[in-house]
């Protein structure tokens, strides 16, 4: 399988490429170099699966495959670091998932993003995230991952900032580079503490069958938990950055300041589910080393789902209660990681964790290439400017919807059986954990349908467009909406039939925490339950918002004190500010500003002053004169005798 | 005697070489011959140099008179490549050059020096070091007053003669007192007699060193230096700043190993007082320099200095690192020399006001400059940093921690004055900058390759490596 390289390089050539050659061609040529390298690595990731999936199967266990390593960096004997290509079922996954739905926002921003200022640059962008994201899961240590951690961290910023003109993307591409950038400080202390004690980076001998290795750092322990444990939960901080648990969610609804089709790709597919790859790939560790760490993120899981959905059903801007729907969709992911046991049925929640982020990453990113659809019609984001434009654009309407279905847990589109399995495993840990995230479901189903009923149905778009006094009559057909062009009406199409029919793959057969086999049997309590809960939600939102009605903002006043806290996030955004603001910049950062400006700066200026001072005294001494170089030298000469027969 | 000993002392058979075929062809070709005469040399220059790269066993000649290790390969290629971009950076100025001094004569005196530093480093007798050091001292005056009816240059020839002179002449009464002291003059046999450092020794040994001291120019025996620089043509200054100044240091070091090994109590308070007046002082002076060629002066005065930090510590490490500070210093201040020489050539601007808004018209030019003076400040990534932490290195292993310290400190003094020059030449905005100078081939290959050099050296480690492969072979 030495051709998976090929999938790093790729990508890579064609950033240096792009990013070198800028204005050297017509950004439509730049466009399509960006979406053809795209779709030979699709092309290649699928042999890879294909070629995996058939023929690395040792007595029922799926092997890992290292078909390329080298030594990158060599300290020491025992430190060195090592950059390689590491292949199994979760990986395999991941070069799919992300290779798919790559290829697919290439494709849909050639048209999108069509006419944009640095339309180049932008391809240039994503194939540097592809590139990072593809290192990223492939990874065959720690540190490697690690490095292109950080490389995605850096071209999510790009990519977000984009538009560099705007100050709110300015800021929000900061705020995620420096909220994940907080997270990945632990993260990197994290591989530390666990590599000092360890002794390795790599993820064969932490993952494999030899625990001795974790002896030092279990014994060791600090502030009452094991060094291990401590260890493994600065790692999870760091994927908890990535993928935006509370308290660390904050950066990803500004985060989509960025073009729409970025937000699909980074924001609802790849780059937020690393945190959740990062788990599984130590789920081994997680479950035998620090059982507790696992179940603490559990419930720091559950906890964010739930306070994503709540979120999310008071949005109204449709990119951002998206945004929450990942939250809360991730965090699914994390609890099911959280609950899950590791061998055979047991394995439930890890299997179900990989599955609702394959089914996930398909129909989020539909989710949010429909919105882009949408936004590129009606050129805004606010509820308040749609309405009524299935008759205008029916792929974008029928497409949504099938997302909806699937995301709400609706048989037989994907998220059903991903959800349900996860469900079922909850319910397996505990009954509490198990209602809450039925509780979760309900609510996902309510708000995404709140969000399809507002944007498809309700009131016309011309009755608004007329009440904002810009009625399409006026102007011909400039403020008509109108279904897109081709290039994004595609990967809509193909990602709603991938949805359609992922739930019938049977996940369990390739995918599971020890690589053996695992039949997946929908457990029907739990599946009906889910089923009948989703669609009183559907039904409930289907009375509020189908017909333009009262109900909502009667609801909204009766609950004010909550519809007003969760409008604003639950300000958790002010807290932070609160936090950085007043406590660190007032206690921290001034008085070393201060040390700074008035200790080193001003030592350095007192060199210069005693130099200059100095300087000035002992000019005469270089007087031009040979009769008085010649004393000085004989008289030097002496000096240095005479101090050397003295002393 | 067997002659064909001779015959093993290759290096200075094929200069002299070159030098002899130079001198005649200058003589007797036809006035259109002699138009190739530059390239001619300069090609038989490289040959030279590549001929007598691989360092060779290590033998003796006549005696121990001429003594070879295979360290002083080294020594001697980072010499003549210190050569090659000098000959390279003066090779429009001999072009346009029209007083009727003819090219070879530059090629000869410049040759003849280098002549006798070879002699010097190689020498095994105290009579062959002193033949030596005169070889190279004596044409270097004759170069230094090269353009003979410019006043400064005379004034400095002058000045550097009689400075030369006067310290040769106490180097050679110290000699004196050693031969009467000891009754030898061979190294080998003094290091075995120089055991019980008596007054008499420590006295000939003190003025003996100071004569080399003063081709370092290492305060208080560097007075000569700033005048002298001044008022030499510039590529000869350049010369003797960085091939007089590296062979002396080598010299310095090998016989402070090897003929004072054992006055090493006394030695070693010498150099440390030196090293941290030269540095000092010299830096002292440097913030205050309107005028390059000065303000160059001193800081290859505090770069001496910092080279002595290799040398006090007296090990194979030292040793390395010398060599290493020597060659990485021979890059950088031939780059700055260069870009001084090219633009003093077209506009005879010196002052450091004239560079203010040098970036505005001669954007490559300020590069490499500022290449140049980040790598004499030691800055990181370019081969002054690496030089510097070698020698510092070397130091500190021999526990020299005040003296390293001292030497940190005036890093921080000399950076201030390098960076005068780079914000004149990039922020300070200028009336009339100078204008855009064009430099012919030559000067552009030299420049290239200094540039190369810097950036590259200190990334290399197999340099390193390679010198220090014979780091104690001397």
């Amino acid at each position: 399988m030495q051709y998976t390289i090929l999938i790093l390089v790729l990508p890579l050539l064609s950033f240096i490429f792009l990013g070198l050659m800028d204005s050297k061609f017509k950004p439509k040529t730049a466009g399509l170099i960006g979406t053809i390298v795209l779709g030979i690595i699709t092309a290649l990731s699928y042999y890879t699966a294909f070629e995996y999936f058939t023929m690395y199967k040792v007595e029922g266990v799926y092997q890992k495959v290292i078909p390329f390593e080298m030594e990158w960096l060599r300290f020491t004997d025992l430190l060195s670091i090592k950059l390689g290509i590491l292949i199994d079922a979760i990986s395999v996954m991941m070069l799919v998932v992300i290779s798919t739905v790559s290829f697919m926002v290439n494709l849909y921003s050639l048209s999108y993003m069509d006419g944009e200022k640095g339309f180049q640059r932008y391809y240039a962008f994503l194939s540097l995230f592809t590139f990072s994201m593809l290192g990223l899961v492939v990874a065959t240590n720690i540190f490697q991952m690690y490095i292109f951690w950080e490389l995605v961290g850096v071209s999510s910023f790009l990519l977000i900032g984009f538009y560099y003109s705007k100050p709110s993307a300015v800021a929000a591409a900061k705020k995620a580079f420096i909220v994940t950038r907080f997270a990945d400080m632990f993260f990197l202390i994290g591989i530390l503490v666990l590599s000092f004690y360890t002794k390795t980076f790599d993820f064969g001998v932490l993952t494999g069958e030899n625990p001795i290795v974790f002896a030092a750092g279990a014994g060791a322990t600090f502030m009452g938990f094991s060094v291990l444990s401590w260890a493994m939960a600065l790692i999870f901080i760091g994927g908890a950055g990535k993928s935006a648990m509370f308290p660390l969610q904050i950066w990803l609804p500004d985060a989509m300041e960025g073009p729409t089709p970025v937000s699909a790709l980074i924001h609802a597919a790849t780059m937020v589910v690393a945190g959740v790859f990062l788990v599984a790939r130590l789920f081994p560790v997680y479950y035998f080393q620090t059982p507790e760490v696992l179940h603490g993120i559990a419930y720091v899981g559950a906890f964010t789902a739930l306070f994503a959905a709540v979120i999310a059903c008071v949005q109204t801007d449709i990119k951002r209660v998206l945004a929450f729907s990942t939250i809360s969709q991730i965090a699914f992911m994390m609890v099911a990681l959280g609950v899950s046991g590791y061998e055979g049925h047991e394995g439930t929640g890890y299997m179900a964790s990989m599955f609702h982020l394959f089914t996930h990453a398909m129909f989020k990113a539909l989710l949010f290439l429909g919105a882009g659809s949408v936004i590129h019609a009606v050129h805004s984001n606010e509820m308040k400017d749609m309405g009524g434009l299935r008759k205008y654009m029916p792929i974008t309407n029928w497409t949504f919807l099938i997302a909806c279905l699937a995301i709400a847990g609706i048989p037989p589109f994907s998220g059903f059986f991903s959800k349900d399995e996860i469900l079922a495993a909850s319910f397996e840990f505990s009954p509490l954990i198990g209602w809450l995230m039925t509780f979760i479901a309900a609510l996902t189903a309510f708000y995404m349908f709140r969000l399809y009923y507002n944007i498809f149905w309700g009131k016309d778009y011309a009755v608004k467009a007329a009440a904002h006094g810009h009625g399409h009559d006026d102007h011909g057909h400039g403020h008509t909406p109108h279904e897109s062009p081709f290039a994004m009406a595609f990967p809509l199409v193909f990602l709603a039939a991938v949805t359609c029919v992922a739930g019938f793959i049977p996940f369990g057969e390739f995918v599971s925490a020890t690589g053996a086999d695992y039949h997946i049997h929908i457990d029907m309590k739990v599946a009906i339950t889910s089923v009948v809960v989703a669609l009183i939600s559907i039904s409930v939102a289907t009375i509020m918002y189908r017909k333009p009605s009262t109900t909502p903002d009667k609801l909204a006043a009766s609950f004010s004190g909550l519809f007003k806290a969760a409008s604003n996030r639950f300000y958790i955004d002010e807290v932070y500010l609160f936090i950085t603001r007043k406590i660190v910049f007032n206690s921290i950062s001034r008085p070393i500003a201060w040390f700074d400006r008035h200790v080193i700066d001003a030592t350095m200026d007192g060199f210069a002053n005693t130099t200059q001072w100095v300087s000035i005294r002992i000019k005469s001494f270089q007087s031009g004169q040979i009769q008085q170089y010649a004393y000085v030298f004989l008289f030097g000469t002496l000096l240095i005798a005479a101090l050397i027969l003295i002393f | 005697m067997d002659y064909s000993s001779f015959l093993q002392m290759r290096e200075e058979f094929s200069l002299l070489g070159v030098m002899i075929f130079l001198l005649i062809f200058d003589i007797f070709a036809t006035e259109n011959a002699r138009k190739y005469f530059q390239p001619l040399a300069l090609v038989l220059f490289a040959a030279h140099t590549l001929l007598n790269i691989i360092p060779r066993d290590a033998f003796e000649v006549a005696g121990g008179m001429f003594q070879y290790v295979p360290m002083q390969t080294y020594i001697k290629s980072v010499l003549n490549v210190g050569t090659f971009l000098v000959l390279l950076q003066a090779h429009k100025y001999l072009n346009d050059f029209d007083k009727g001094i003819k090219k070879g004569e530059f090629y000869f005196l410049i040759l003849s020096t280098l002549l006798g530093m070879y002699l010097m480093i190689s020498s095994g007798n105290f009579l062959l070091f002193f033949i030596g050091l005169e070889t190279a001292s004596i044409p270097m005056a004759a170069l230094v007053a090269f353009d003979k009816n410019n006043r400064r240059a005379a004034e400095a020839g002058a000045k550097y003669m009689f400075s030369a002179v006067f310290a040769s002449s106490i180097s050679l009464f110290g000699i004196s007192l050693i031969y009467g002291s000891c009754g030898t003059v061979y190294f080998s046999d003094l290091a075995l007699i120089m055991t019980n450092a008596n007054p008499l020794q420590i006295m000939a040994f003190v003025f003996f060193v100071v004569g080399l001291f003063f081709k370092i120019s290492l305060v208080p025996f560097h007075l000569w230096t700033p005048d002298v620089y001044e008022g030499a043509q510039t590529n000869v200054t350049s010369y003797l700043s960085v091939i007089s100044k590296g062979s002396a240091v080598f010299v310095l070091f090998t016989l402070l190993v090897k003929v004072f090994g054992n006055l090493v109590e006394q030695w070693q308070p010498i150099l440390w007082v030196v090293t941290v007046v030269s540095i000092t002082v010299a830096n002292v002076f440097a913030v205050r320099q309107k005028n390059l060629k000065r303000f160059l002066a001193f800081s290859s005065i505090s770069q001496a200095g910092y080279i002595l930090l290799a040398i006090i510590s007296g090990t194979a490490l030292g040793m390395t690192s010398l060599v290493y500070y020597v060659l990485v210093y021979v890059f950088s201040n031939l780059a700055a020399f260069g870009v001084l020489s090219v633009i003093e050539q077209q506009s005879g601007k010196v002052q450091l006001d004239d560079y203010n808004g040098l970036y505005q018209t001669n954007p490559r030019l300020s590069f490499v400059m500022m290449l140049a003076l980040f790598s004499l400040a030691g800055i990181p990534p370019f081969a002054g940093f690496f030089s510097k932490f070698f020698v510092f290195s070397a130091a500190i292993d021999q526990g020299f921690y005040v003296l390293v310290f001292i030497a940190l400190l005036n890093t921080i003094i000399s950076l201030y004055y390098y960076l005068l020059v780079i914000k004149a030449m990039f922020l300070t905005k200028s009336e009339n900058p100078i204008e855009l100078v064009a430099s012919d081939g030559a000067m552009k290959l030299s420049l290239v390759i200094c540039t190369l050099g810097i950036m590259v050296i200190g990334l290399f480690s197999a340099i390193y490596n390679q010198i220090a492969v014979f780091g104690f072979g001397i």
